[in-house]
């Protein structure tokens, strides 16, 4: 008998009487659900920058990335930012990027959370390898808690998808917060609209 | 040595005990913060429960779903008995891509199956990415908490552990410059590992995929610059459906330390293009213990180390005092279902105040399954010889009410004429303690005068 069959015989001889699920009903809270997203990014080591519109994204980095030797940019929009990157699907030439500027699908109130795909990632390792990270999400999409998020996420057919909740970090040693362990040192989140 | 044994050993650094002690609470109000401003809580907590009861009733059917989607997404599914079966397939998998250098990030199950030394030893480099499994592994230790691996480490200790085998300067102790060297080290072997292991915090059998959350980024950062992806998990870390990850993430980082949130909450659904991913499901007696109505429960664990934070015993023994891969109050019941004899002296590890059970997100029933287990363990015999020859006379006394009356007069003439019988080393209460007064006579005595006046 192979383990499979082994685990899988064992399993269905020991699992004890069915006990149902249960429904899921939670409070969504009567939060400024924007309000409350700024206020738990920032707490996490996020920077929120609001802006009307995407050319005061254009606006702010030219300012404060002047310096970016490499900037990744995968939303068509923003292409007068520096273009949009042709990716060859070798993550490793990525490693000297310093921003990368993504746009995510929406955001969760309660805990600072952003989620994007594959799909709006140019190369699923670029969120991650980083320097430093902008992601760009209208106000409007903001979802109150978790259980909103995965409302929206129900029929999503992502192959790889993330919540993105501020910079990489660790507090491994003592205790002591440091931003950027491996992943991204600083997250930057842009919130379109009024 | 036991639990007892290896706790006094830790203690021998009075200061040392203090500190970890002060730390652990610390993370425990966090986690006490966190949940206090999360509205519906306890209803999580709750659901949460009943979503694992669930799973383990459904277990049979949710694997063969969730190995059927994974197959549809591109992923090989393999299944292992024993951790030896694991670590064999792990093995083969990175013999057949030819490779020396792997990296791994945080994966218990690897920790239970001892898989770094079955692989160091056939040659294989084991590179652990998240940064205190690097500081405990670069000290040839393992883990000493689920969460937290280095948690009994001063900085520093770490900075002239990175001095040796980092080249750090000496004497630098500063946790950002230690976290940079850490960085600066880590990437190169992000940049050159052909295989990436990760463990898993959650599968989901309507879909197929895995969640694997990091504070660090450490597992996405292997696994998107490796070409092969190994993802290790017990069968019991399966959940129904996709949606019942708003009820485990809204928990688990706020258990853990007090985060709304990891930082990365990775859903891994089909391998990226070119890569091979594979998924192995270990048993290791999980589904025998699913036979068990006392035991069960334990394997709702979601794993996020609330138990270990707020447990005064691990607060002050210190997790290698457990000698198993899980430690704290949570691996003192799952280790005596794989080994009762190694580790009969874990359930007796605890006060049994029942602070575990308060904090568990899942609601694991962790102090009773402790009282559950002494009983099993003592009934089987694998209690110590003085133990049992105590427990032995206590019930022969407590049993017969004229022996314990003279039991009780005799121990208060000799406490009160000669203490060294109670006041000696080898009485463990005696240990650290004063020994309060004898009574003049017996509660017995006091009541019948009492009565009569």
């Amino acid at each position: 008998m192979s383990s499979r069959e082994k685990i899988l015989a064992t399993v269905q001889a020991n699992q004890p009487n069915d006990s149902p699920l249960p429904e899921l009903h939670f409070s969504v809270g009567e939060d400024n659900h924007v309000d409350r997203f700024k206020t738990v990014l920032s707490g996490i080591g996020g920077n929120v920058v609001e802006v009307a519109d995407r050319n005061q994204i254009h606006e702010f980095i030219k300012l404060n990335f002047s310096e970016s030797k490499r900037i990744v940019n995968t939303i068509p929009d923003l292409a007068a930012v520096s273009g949009i990157h042709a990716f060859e699907n070798d993550p490793h030439r990525l490693e000297d990027v310093d921003l990368a500027i993504l746009q995510g699908h929406f955001g969760v109130a309660e805990n600072g959370a952003i989620w994007i795909t594959e799909d709006r990632m140019g190369d699923r390792a670029l969120p991650f390898i980083t320097q430093h990270l902008a992601l760009v999400i209208d106000k409007k999409e903001i979802v109150p808690n978790l259980h909103e998020a995965y409302f929206r996420l129900d029929t999503s057919a992502h192959q790889f998808g993330t919540f993105i909740a501020g910079p990489s970090k660790t507090a491994d040693i003592e205790q002591s917060l440091v931003l950027g362990a491996h992943g991204p040192k600083s997250l930057l989140v842009f919130l379109i609209g009024q | 040595m036991n639990h007892a044994d290896l706790a006094d050993h830790f203690n021998k650094d009075e200061p040392r005990v203090d500190w970890h002690d002060k730390t652990l609470w610390y993370i425990r109000e966090k986690r006490d913060k966190a949940a206090w401003q999360t509205p519906d809580w306890e209803l999580l907590r709750s659901t949460a429960s009943q979503i694992k009861n669930n799973v383990l009733s459904n277990l049979h059917p949710y694997l063969l779903q969730f190995e059927k989607k994974a197959q549809q997404n591109g992923v090989t599914v393999h299944w292992a008995s024993t951790p030896e079966e694991h670590n064999q397939i792990v093995y083969s998998i990175i013999q057949k891509h030819g490779v020396a250098n792997i990296v791994k990030s945080k994966s218990m199950l690897t920790e239970e199956c001892h898989l770094n030394a079955y692989l160091s030893n056939r040659g294989i480099d084991v590179v652990d990415t998240d940064l205190g499994e690097r500081i405990v592994q670069l000290a040839g230790e393992p883990p000493s908490h689920i969460v937290l691996p280095c948690i009994h480490w001063r900085k520093e200790e770490i900075g002239e552990l990175f001095h040796k085998h980092l080249g750090t300067p000496k004497g630098n102790a500063d946790p950002q410059f230690l976290t940079a060297a850490a960085r600066e080290h880590l990437r190169q072997r992000f940049m050159t590992s052909k295989v990436a292991i990760t463990g898993v915090n959650f599968g989901v059998a309507e879909t197929g995929e895995i969640v694997v959350c990091t504070n660090e980024g450490n597992a996405d950062l292997g696994v998107q610059l490796a070409d092969v992806h190994i993802a290790c998990m017990g069968i019991e870390k399966i959940i129904p459906q996709r949606k019942h990850l708003g009820v485990f993430l809204r928990l688990l980082a706020r258990s853990a330390t007090g985060q709304p949130i990891t930082t990365y909450s990775s859903h891994f659904r089909k391998p990226r293009d070119g890569q091979d991913m594979h998924i192995v499901l270990v048993d290791n007696g999980r589904s025998e213990r699913l036979a068990s109505d006392d035991f069960r429960n334990a394997l709702k664990c979601i794993r996020c180390g609330a138990c270990f934070n707020t447990c005064p015993v691990y607060r002050r023994s210190g997790g290698h005092s457990y000698h198993t891969a899980v430690a704290g109050p949570i691996g003192s019941i799952l280790a005596p279902g794989l080994d009762m004899k190694q580790h009969a002296d874990l359930p007796f590890a605890s006060t049994l105040c029942g602070s575990c059970t308060n904090v568990c997100p899942v609601k694991i029933d962790i102090h009773d399954q402790l009282f559950k287990w002494r009983q099993v363990i003592v009934q089987k015999g694998y209690t110590s010889t003085s133990k049992k020859v105590g427990m032995k006379l206590m019930t022969f006394v407590l049993s017969n009410p004229s022996v314990y009356k003279i039991a009780g007069a005799t121990a208060r003439w000799f406490r009160k004429y000669f203490p060294v019988v109670v006041n000696n080393r080898f009485n463990l209460w005696y240990k650290q303690r004063e020994m309060p007064l004898a009574p003049k006579g017996s509660f017995s005595d006091w009541y019948k005068q009492n009565r009569k006046a």
